[in-house]
């Protein structure tokens, strides 16, 4: 069988974020409220 | 069963709404591709999540909070962030570069910290005890002069007015303190540095 001389593509992996990352997003995004009163911005994180 | 893919901007929209469940679909539609180009940028796996992660901050934040304007760019849009957020970390890097440690260089080489580890300061200690023992074994007029000038920093001149006696008077007298001292040393053989 012939050999393969063809180099290994960089991309052949899926790059993806870490389950970690993902999760504290999500988590972040559900915690998080923005509340605007007249020009300013109040940023809340419920536990 | 036909599987239908809400676009880009219902997903905002559902979002903006109070739908946390469009994000994650958002999220796991672009990871790879933004995820990819980071990394392409910052060979790190760390750091890439890092900025992964600030870069979706930025975008759950604007979202929230009602500034998104949607033209249907949002991957144009959050690759845009990611982008800027990778020549912060460069120009943060360039000012701040970050040495690593290896084989041939420590970093301990540049700092070092010359404070007295606990064990050096008690050695040091006892030898101030030490020393002050013998200081109360010389003469008065030795002793006078020499606390004077080693514990309470006294110019020559400032002794002898003090003490009512001439420079040299003074002079000498710290001249056979050191003396006695450096006897009464080797006679008992006491050692007194570190």
């Amino acid at each position: 069988m012939a050999k393969t001389y063809s180099k290994k593509s960089l991309f052949s992996q899926v790059m993806k974020p870490s389950k970690e990352t993902i999760s504290f997003l999500l988590g972040y995004s559900k915690a998080l409220t923005i509340i605007k009163i007249e020009n300013k911005s109040f940023e809340i994180i419920s536990n | 069963m036909v599987n239908i893919q809400l676009p880009d901007a219902s997903l905002v929209k559902e979002y903006v709404a109070g739908n946390e469940d469009a994000l994650a679909k958002l999220i796991k539609r672009h990871e790879s591709k933004i995820y990819g180009f980071i990394y392409s940028k910052i060979p790190d796996r760390d750091i890439t999540n890092d900025i992964f992660q600030d870069t979706f901050i930025k975008v759950i934040k604007t979202l929230k909070s009602n500034s998104y304007n949607e033209e249907g760019k949002f991957l144009p849009w959050v690759m845009r962030i990611s982008h800027n957020l990778v020549v912060d970390h460069y120009r943060k890097t360039k000012k701040m570069p970050m040495f690593r440690e290896t084989e041939e260089f420590s970093i301990f080489s540049i700092m070092s910290d010359n404070s007295l580890t606990i064990e050096n300061k008690i050695i040091s200690e006892q030898v101030q005890m030490d020393l002050k023992k013998l200081i109360e074994g010389l003469p008065a007029d030795q002793k006078e002069v020499l606390v004077m000038r080693m514990y309470q920093d006294m110019s020559f001149k400032e002794i002898s007015e003090i003490t009512g006696v001439s420079i040299n008077t003074a002079l000498g007298r710290m001249r056979y303190a050191l003396m006695n001292l450096r006897k009464v040393i080797d006679k008992h053989q006491i050692v007194l540095t570190n």
